[in-house]
């Protein structure tokens, strides 16, 4: 119990130093009066509009008004689409949040069976193409990735749509590239956890009152080697996200990523804030939901 | 030249890709078959093995959108590459370091305080952040640099800090204090040396994701600006002739995967070496 309220009281604390990253990128990206005014207004209305959005208090102020704003869903309205920045995001996220879910999918229907075949043919050639295999994958450049898969699927093969998300088969795509970075990492991490799961005593217990081979490796075997892989799923969420930016702006996939993408080129800053922050949100969701599952796979933490 | 005689023969090949196009970087003007800014509408988009009429050469890998030699552009594109990938590996290693020698060293509040911006930090992911970086900034190619220091400092932070933690109360420290040490020069001169390994082993595979990141910098526009030449953004001119032209593509692209796969092939040797504990077994 004691464990998962520090892990609760962390993310809170994490979001709001995140609310302060956000703050600052508006603050930093200098007077919003001059990208929303013409440039020819005169002096005391460019005053009244500052005055109006709160711009003449000081920093401080600016921040807890930002605070209190955002803690009732308000950030303003998106430069560009003229509607209120939260719901246009936001309304992006399953969309987004469907992608990423497909890209881990991807991620561990290479990692665990290349991980374990890895391990189980230590130094073998299983094992030398397993390790290839992640090293291509950590070692590739997701636009190029991208590009590639659309020259042999979409344009050559024609199998897959190069774009849009109106098919069920368009995410295909979109999640490998999403996804091949955390693919190569959690071979890896899956392989050499697994090599020191089996050299353990209680797997040569487990093996020694006649198990076979298998069921041991399954069994005993891959239950404790998913504990590291649990945390390291917390942490590759930011490489999964940050990819899936590519991902949705190289296939025009309508994630809330693609949005803020052209938002990127309009300077429209709201649209940017909330996606940062969203971001951040679902970060600390993912990560607070790994340490409960760490908890529970481990008994040691959870008796603490 | 002693290292070098005692690596397996996956290390040296890729200490020998790295060789190879770090040294074609730096002759860069002098192997360059082309003018790489130089357009020639005529020829536009040729494929690989092209032999240009005018002047008879060949253009071994062809040319892009803009009639631009890709060989030559290739080769310029390593040095700014390159150069992107080991200062801002360089700048991130130099503020994280900075941050984790103090932070550990002096432990307390200010440790706390450093340790949750960390946490901050590593909740945000890093292409979103070099966005709002890159946005702010505006791109060019100090501040891609720039930005990537400053996404990837957090690496640097933890593990040395946690380092340092260790050190701080052991021998070494403890006889330079009798000594009467002053405490930067316990820093730099006791503490710094013991975690140096670290730094280096983070380093080296610190390039190679800065290469990558670079890359995905150019494809939203973010990154090094045209007409200079990125692999990054050599990549990124090829996605819209895509369906005619391949080429334009596939040559910056495995130019990236090769480098990058040297990379992290040498610094899981070196991190073999230099720390046992995270062999790969």
């Amino acid at each position: 119990m004691v464990y998962i309220l520090q892990r609760l009281l962390h993310g809170v604390f994490v979001l709001f130093g995140i609310s302060v990253v956000v703050f600052g990128l508006t603050w930093l990206t200098g007077d919003p009066a001059s990208v929303l005014l013409p440039l020819n207004t005169p002096p005391d209305q460019i005053a009244q509009f500052r005055h109006q959005l709160g711009l003449d208090q000081p920093v401080p102020i600016q921040y807890l008004d930002f605070l209190g704003r955002a803690l009732h869903g308000d950030f303003g309205i998106s430069f560009r689409q003229r509607t209120a920045a939260l719901p246009l995001v936001a309304e992006r996220l399953p969309v987004t949040l469907e992608l990423m879910g497909a890209a881990l999918l991807f991620a561990l229907l290479v990692a665990v069976p290349l991980g374990i075949l890895a391990a189980v043919f230590h130094r073998r050639t299983p094992d030398l193409l397993a390790r290839f295999v992640a090293l291509l994958g950590q070692s590739v450049a997701a636009p190029w990735l991208g590009v590639m898969l659309i020259l042999l699927f979409a344009v050559t093969l024609r199998w897959l749509p190069s774009s849009g998300a109106d098919k069920p088969q368009s995410i295909v795509l979109p999640a490998i590239v999403a996804g091949a970075y955390s693919a190569a990492g959690l071979t890896r991490l899956l392989r050499s956890s697994l090599l020191e799961v089996l050299a353990n005593d209680y797997m040569r217990t487990a093996r020694a009152k006649g198990l076979p081979g298998r069921l041991v490796v399954m069994r005993h075997g891959l239950k404790n080697a998913a504990i590291p892989v649990v945390t390291f799923l917390g942490l590759q969420i930011t490489f999964l996200f940050g990819n899936a930016v590519i991902a949705e702006a190289m296939f025009a996939y309508p994630g809330m990523s693609r949005l803020a993408v052209e938002a990127i080129s309009t300077r429209d800053m709201p649209v940017i804030q909330v996606f940062v922050l969203l971001a951040g949100v679902l970060v600390v969701l993912v990560n607070l939901f790994a340490d409960l599952v760490y908890a529970w796979l481990d008994p040691r933490i959870r008796l603490a | 030249m002693d290292a070098v005689q005692h690596m397996d023969p996956a290390a040296l090949f890729g200490f020998a890709i790295i060789m190879l196009f770090v040294l074609a970087a730096l002759l860069a003007p002098l192997i360059e078959p082309r003018d790489p800014l130089a357009q020639d509408l005529a020829s536009r988009l040729k494929p690989p093995g092209f032999t240009d009429p005018q002047s008879g050469t060949r253009l071994w890998l062809g040319t892009d959108g803009l009639g631009r030699d890709i060989l030559s552009r290739l080769i310029e594109g390593a040095r700014v590459s390159l150069l992107v990938g080991a200062c801002g590996a360089s700048l991130s290693a130099v503020l994280g370091t900075s941050i984790g020698l103090s932070a550990g060293y002096l432990g307390g509040w200010f440790d706390a305080a450093m340790m949750r911006i960390v946490d901050v930090w590593q909740a945000v992911p890093y292409t979103i952040l070099a966005i709002a970086i890159a946005v702010i900034l505006g791109p060019s190619l100090q501040n891609v640099i720039l930005v990537l220091g400053i996404s990837s400092w957090v690496n640097y932070a933890r593990v040395v800090r946690s380092e340092t933690l260790s050190q701080r109360h052991g021998e070494v420290v403890l006889a330079a204090r009798v000594v009467g040490a002053g405490h930067l020069r316990i820093v730099l001169r006791h503490v710094l040396p013991q975690v140096a390994a670290s730094i280096v082993v983070l380093s080296s595979l610190m390039v190679g994701s800065m290469i990558l990141f670079e890359a995905s910098l150019s494809f939203l526009g973010l990154g090094v600006q045209p007409p200079t030449p990125s692999w990054g953004n050599m990549v990124l001119d090829g996605v819209e002739p895509i369906r005619v032209a391949w080429w334009v593509s596939l040559f910056p692209g495995l130019a990236i995967l090769l480098v990058v796969m040297a990379i992290n092939i040498l610094g899981d040797w070196l991190r073999d070496r230099l720390d046992p504990r995270h062999s790969m077994l």
